[in-house]
């Protein structure tokens, strides 16, 4: 329930802070996640993302530990990210 | 992405297990509060392997378990409305209420959708403006800002077909509940780190304080664990009570601002019922009167339901740490995580259904 996926921002879209999202990939998967808690991500960064939203800004290397542990204990369908699907295009989020 | 193994490796693990034994010197009974962390203690089976006499017990940590049973019962009421769309997080489809889960309800013709963000559920409304659309909004300090954000976007955007059915639980009041009981055994806790990635950590160092505890917010994997115990058990033998970090990879004294301004304008502190433990005062969140148009309770006029939990269940005690959920008659026999009696049991994060899975064996 409180667990939190890590992923890469890709590109924002939105200057209204609470509207900023962000197309986000999770190992291949992308989502559209909110921005409106991390004003301060930028392009390239790594986000802790819970309930579509990024709570916290983290490094690569701990974004990429957490995925792979998230993924060993099987808990990244729970997040509803679904590996080794194709990304389908999403509907943006405002 | 690069790969790297140090919250996993097991050498680390083991050095950490180790500096535990050397500074165990007392038997000390610690305390998880968030059901994340219940969950890898079992599946790593991370109590064996701490010297006799670290005790690890699970807290409330689940705010899916501790959902009241009535809540249920009203979000089934709900969904089997006509012209309703219920939508809900996965986890809670699951749960029995007094006569059936949401899951029954959608096999007999309520239309029950399953939604990873509160975002999902507004857009929903948007695109079905003739139908009433419902958002069953469960969860701890970590989940509290996106469905408060849910609720602020669909007021801005005037929508008027969406509500929220609001059962938010906040981790402080339990922790006191639990530290104030005379038969409480914790003295020590690893802090939940992703409501401490929201919340920070300044109402722990309250706590910490007031009760003279030590508190370590930890993360969630192995290794992040077994560092939380070895810090809490030298807090312990050095005879501190503070607030420790763990997990200041993600968490800061302050929290996240932005998340808990928008958190405190639609929601209000107010009392709250806990699944298995009863009411507790100023330990939940509600909408604020301004988001009365939101609130599914009032939209459906839903009147107070009552209902009682099944008297064998002992889930207030192994919610509380004063009791394991082997002790428990009814463990394993009658209750099970495909028939549960009680809050502990109801989700893969409560401490019954964890120690069902992993040690029911053992």
């Amino acid at each position: 329930m409180c667990l939190a996926v890590p992923g890469k921002v890709l590109n924002i879209f939105g200057e209204d802070p609470a509207f900023r999202s962000a197309s986000v990939d999770f190992c291949g998967v992308r989502k559209t996640v909110n921005l409106a808690f991390t004003p301060e991500a930028r392009t390239g960064d790594f986000v802790l993302v819970h309930v579509g939203f990024a709570i916290s800004c983290i490094d690569e290397n701990e974004a990429s530990r957490t995925f792979r542990y998230l993924k060993e204990i099987g808990a990244l369908e729970e997040e509803g990210i679904v590996l080794g699907e194709p990304s389908r295009p999403e509907v943006v989020a405002s | 992405m690069k790969y790297v193994d140090e919250y996993r490796d097991p050498q680390i693990a083991q050095a950490i297990v180790n500096q535990v034994a050397r500074t165990a010197t007392k038997p000390w009974v610690l305390m998880e509060v968030c059901g994340g962390q219940t969950h890898t203690l079992m599946r790593y089976g991370i109590g064996d392997l701490l010297p006799r006499g670290v005790e690890l017990v699970h807290g409330p940590g689940c705010p899916v378990c501790v959902t009241p049973l009535e809540l249920i019962d009203q979000a089934i009421h709900i969904a089997g409305l006509p012209g309703v769309i219920f939508t809900s997080y996965g986890d809670m489809l699951r749960v029995p209420g007094s006569s059936c889960d949401l899951f029954q309800a959608r096999a007999n013709g309520a239309d029950v959708r399953i939604v990873y963000s509160p975002m999902d559920a507004v857009r929903i409304a948007r695109e079905n403006l003739d139908r009433q659309v419902v958002f069953f909004g469960v969860g701890f300090e970590t989940t509290a800002p996106a469905n408060a954000m849910a609720v602020w976007q669909a007021k801005q955007e005037g929508l008027t077909n969406f509500s929220m059915l609001v059962s938010h639980v906040l981790v402080p009041p339990a922790m006191r509940l639990i530290l104030e009981s005379p038969s409480n055994r914790v003295q020590g806790f690893i802090g939940p780190g992703h409501v401490c990635t929201i919340m920070g950590f300044s109402e722990y160092q309250k706590i910490a304080e007031e009760f003279k505890v030590p508190i370590v917010v930890g993360g969630f994997e192995p290794v992040d664990l077994l560092e939380a115990i070895s810090m809490l058990v030298s807090q312990l033998e050095e005879g501190r009570s503070e607030v420790e970090n763990q997990y200041s990879r993600s968490v800061e004294l302050a929290g996240n601002v932005a998340a808990q301004r928008i958190m405190s304008e639609v929601f209000q502190i107010s009392d709250r019922k806990w699944r298995g433990i009863g009411e507790i005062p100023q330990s939940g969140l509600t909408l604020r009167d301004e988001y009365a148009a939101y609130d599914a309770e009032r939209v459906f006029q839903l009147e107070p339901l009552d209902v009682e939990e099944p008297r064998e269940c002992i889930s207030a005690l192994v919610l509380q740490g004063q009791k394991k959920p082997i002790e428990c008659p009814a463990f394993g026999k009658r209750c099970t995580p495909l028939t549960p009696l009680g809050a502990p049991m109801v989700s893969a994060e409560g401490a019954c259904a964890a120690w069902y899975q992993y040690k029911r064996h053992a």
